[in-house]
């Protein structure tokens, strides 16, 4: 079988789509940061993000973060179908710059906590959470 | 609107003035995320909160947006300074356009 130069190019235009294909959600990851920061740099530190190293059931998976003097704390499912999960923005009356919720893991991934300090300044931090039932039916 | 949405809330009857207090809140929602499937095959659509505030005395404490990452009946602990007497109003933003909210008095003492 002999290829003419158009088939050939076609053939890799296919495979770089495929090669493409799983990169949509980390994609979604950054276009989130992207539009959280306005494309500023995001450093590191000053940003604490606690969960569990194993959880066993990815429908609620306790996670706290913790960024003292930020104004807003975003936290991302990277691995999950919408990666965002949730934004916390703190008024003049928050006691601290933390907070805890529970969130769904679909699969083992990192979750990921990007902080918008009172400065201006971006921090982020990333943990990675193992999951053994997924939190996200299908 | 979710069928026995029922917000609970933790607030201490008291605090000192200036305290910094914890509050923990919940509320029973199923937070459907939109991604699962009925026996039938069918999405079933997204149905979540997507909001939570929590205010004293008409001052912000904190503004929370939701995904559909957050867990089914979301749960909430988080930090607020109590400069006076007065009241918390939490609320919640149901993507069907419902609204719950919730209200503790705090004394100072």
């Amino acid at each position: 079988m002999k290829f003419s130069r158009r088939e050939t190019m076609l053939m890799a235009l296919g495979a770089s789509a495929v090669a493409m294909l799983p990169m949509p959600a980390m994609a979604d990851v950054d276009e989130l940061i992207a539009a959280f920061t306005g494309g500023a740099e995001v450093g590191e530190g000053g940003l604490t993000l606690t969960a569990p190293e194993i959880a066993e059931n990815g429908n609620t998976v306790p996670v706290e973060v913790s960024a003292p003097g930020a104004v807003s704390i975003m936290l991302l499912a990277t691995g999950n179908p919408t990666p965002g999960a949730a934004t916390f923005n703190f008024g003049p009356l928050a006691g601290s710059q933390s907070a805890s919720t529970r969130i769904r893991l679909a699969k083992t991934q990192n979750v990921m906590a990007v902080a918008k300090m009172a400065d201006g300044s971006f921090v982020q931090v990333t943990q990675e959470v193992k999951v053994t039932i997924g939190g996200c039916g299908g | 609107m979710a069928d026995n949405v029922k917000p609970k809330v933790r607030v201490p009857k008291t605090a000192a003035a200036g305290e910094v207090i914890t509050l923990k809140t919940l509320i029973s929602h199923p937070m459907e995320s939109g991604q699962r499937k009925d026996a039938d095959g069918n999405l079933i659509p997204r149905s979540i909160i997507n909001r939570f505030t929590c205010d004293f005395n008409e001052q912000n404490v904190i503004d929370v947006t939701m995904e559909p990452a957050i867990s089914t009946n979301p749960y909430f602990e988080f930090q607020a300074t109590v400069p006076e007497a007065g009241t918390f109003t939490f609320t919640w933003y149901d993507d069907d356009g419902s609204v719950y909210t919730d209200t503790q008095d705090i004394a100072i003492g």
